[in-house]
């Protein structure tokens, strides 16, 4: 639905040249909701501005719905904007119009009449549950209400395609739960294709269904949302997914750990697993059959996508060769586990 | 306060709000698009026209400049083709009305500048032309602060309608150099000066109503 092919924008600064999209490809399928994580700076928003082409691309082309709208008349590009609908994070809401009359704007610069826009209109209202609150002013909604006018706004016309520009980052967590559950809904009910660019991995991992790393305007990696989490291929993946999911251990026991055996010390075991390894009973397994002493530092199953994953720090005690069939035992259950230092005896005692 | 006293107070304060509406009409009409093609040519802006802007804001801070006591002398023969005389009050409406197009101009350019660009690049991207931006969100978003600007333009005019009575333009400042001045009648010069504080303050409050009414910004 939304090709991007070989993207590429540079802007000319007094500094000289500066890349903010370095040869980009994505491809987001047809009623697919597509994140792009990055940090601040990585040209997310650059990225998402030149899908309707508020931004024009230096180079390569923008397809969305098979039209390549870089190649598109004013005109043309104008009636292409209408059948892609846009939300923003600071809402953009026109202050001196009423809720229904900021849903109205789109249709009104159609030429549509007072009939066929309140015929539009009011089943946007109660879609974004905002009946009640039609004759208001923006100026009186809360953020979450707002970015519930802006989605409906953006939902007019009827497009295909919803381009989301960090719609949640002024939301606290709470809104930002109740909007991303509207965008799967509407999403599932108009079979709205969406691409998302945001900061936060919470956000990816609540409503994505594939996710695309941009860092320093390159796309890194791009994946579907589960693996992503699991199998991430890069430093800055990994970083991202750290600072979501807690994996580490916490700074009073991480400051102990040696990064190499020592007389009288534990192995520290970093397990992270999916799937069906989420939910067995792997730990007990290990204790009955191979006679370890497990000692739980960190835990933490999440769920995304209906699939667990689960990311497990344990310090373990047990006979050398045990603890190797242990480890074998887990990595046949495509658990990946990974030694991340030992610990003295006396600070996490198994006796 | 004798009958004849009161009727040329009475005149001269219609020929003043006759003058200041008229030519704040006038000034209006004209500045406000002159100042529409500031803010769209201004760079970064939907119609970006670098030569456009520098050519439109050289000729407004020209015209500016120039005091109204010297343009008024100075439009005679632009005022006596248009009205056919350049004395009484049509003929003062025209130096009035072109003092307050630059003025204006400034104004709503200003007013636009306040609107928040994501605003107009939501309307972008809904598809929206660069007439429908002007008068869909650009105008109406700015209205609040440009009847502020315009109510500072008006009650401008109100002292400069003075100035132009003095060079027999008629009105209450006409009134007050005649009678207040040459022939030292303290009263009517007294009476002159209440009806113009009036008539400012009147403007202001009216001003002030309008805006907040079209404001919903505050809570």
């Amino acid at each position: 639905m939304i090709i991007l092919n070989n993207l590429s924008k540079n802007y000319l600064t007094p500094s000289g040249e500066m890349i903010a999209l370095d040869h980009i490809n994505l491809h987001v399928k047809p009623g697919e909701i597509y994140g792009v994580i990055g940090k601040s700076g990585a040209g997310k928003s650059t990225l998402i501005r030149c899908v309707n082409l508020l931004e024009k691309p230096s180079e390569g082309q923008v397809i969305v719905a098979g039209e390549d709208l870089t190649t598109l008349t004013p005109p043309e590009l104008r009636a292409a904007r209408r059948k892609i609908g846009m939300i923003f994070q600071h809402f953009n809401l026109l202050s001196s119009r009423t809720v229904f009359d900021n849903i109205a704007l789109p249709l009104e610069l159609l030429g549509k009449n007072k009939k066929e826009i309140a015929a539009i209109v009011n089943p946007l209202l109660e879609l974004t549950g905002l009946t009640h609150k039609k004759k208001d002013y923006p100026q009186k909604l809360s953020g979450g209400q707002k970015q519930r006018v802006a989605i409906a706004r953006a939902l007019a016309t009827e497009p295909r395609v919803l381009l989301s520009d960090e719609a949640t980052s002024s939301l606290d967590p709470e809104t930002t739960f109740t909007i991303l559950d509207l965008l799967k809904n509407i999403r599932d009910r108009l079979n709205l294709t969406i691409l998302l660019i945001t900061h936060e991995m919470s956000v990816i991992k609540n409503c994505c269904d594939r996710v695309g790393l941009l860092h320093h305007g390159k796309l890194l990696e791009q994946n579907e949302v589960s693996e992503f989490f699991v199998h991430p291929k890069t430093d800055i993946a990994k970083k991202f997914i750290a600072s979501s999911l807690s994996q580490s251990l916490p700074p009073p026991i991480s400051e102990l750990v040696l990064a190499s055996a020592e007389e009288n010390t534990h192995p520290v075991w970093r397990l992270r697993f999916i799937e069906k390894a989420a939910t067995q009973p792997i730990i007990s397994q290990l204790i009955n059959q191979y006679n370890l002493r497990i000692n739980i530092l960190q835990a933490n199953v999440e769920y995304i996508k209906k699939q667990a994953i689960g990311i497990m720090i344990i310090a373990l005690d047990g006979e050398k060769n045990k603890l190797q069939q242990g480890m074998e035992y887990l990595q046949k259950l495509n658990v990946l586990v990974e030694v991340i230092g030992y610990v003295r005896n006396d600070i996490i005692p198994f006796a | 306060m004798s009958e004849t006293t009161l009727f040329l107070l009475l005149e001269a304060t219609g020929e003043t709000l006759y003058m200041v509406i008229l030519g704040s009409f006038i000034a209006t009409l004209i500045g406000l698009p002159l100042g529409v093609m500031l803010y769209v040519t201004r760079k970064g802006n939907i119609l970006e026209h670098p030569t456009v802007y520098r050519v439109l804001s050289a000729v407004i801070n020209i015209t500016r400049s120039i005091p109204f006591v010297i343009l008024m002398i100075a439009v005679i023969p632009f005022t006596r083709l248009i009205v056919g005389t350049s004395i009484g009050t049509n003929a003062s409406i025209v130096p009035l009305s072109l003092s307050a197009i630059p003025f204006i101009a400034r104004i709503v350019e200003n007013a636009l500048l306040e609107v928040n660009k994501g605003l107009v690049e939501a309307a972008i991207a809904m598809g929206a032309t660069s007439r429908q931006i002007i008068t869909k969100v650009l105008l109406p978003e700015s209205l609040p602060g440009m009847i502020n600007g315009l109510t500072l333009t008006v009650i401008a005019l109100v002292g400069y309608s003075a100035m132009a009575g003095a060079v027999g333009g008629g009105g209450l400042g006409d009134l007050a150099i005649r009678y207040g001045y040459h022939r030292f009648d303290i009263n009517m010069m007294l009476m002159t000066i209440i009806i113009m504080i009036i008539l400012v303050q009147g403007i202001q409050f009216i001003g002030d109503k309008l805006s907040e009414k079209f404001s919903h910004f505050r809570v």
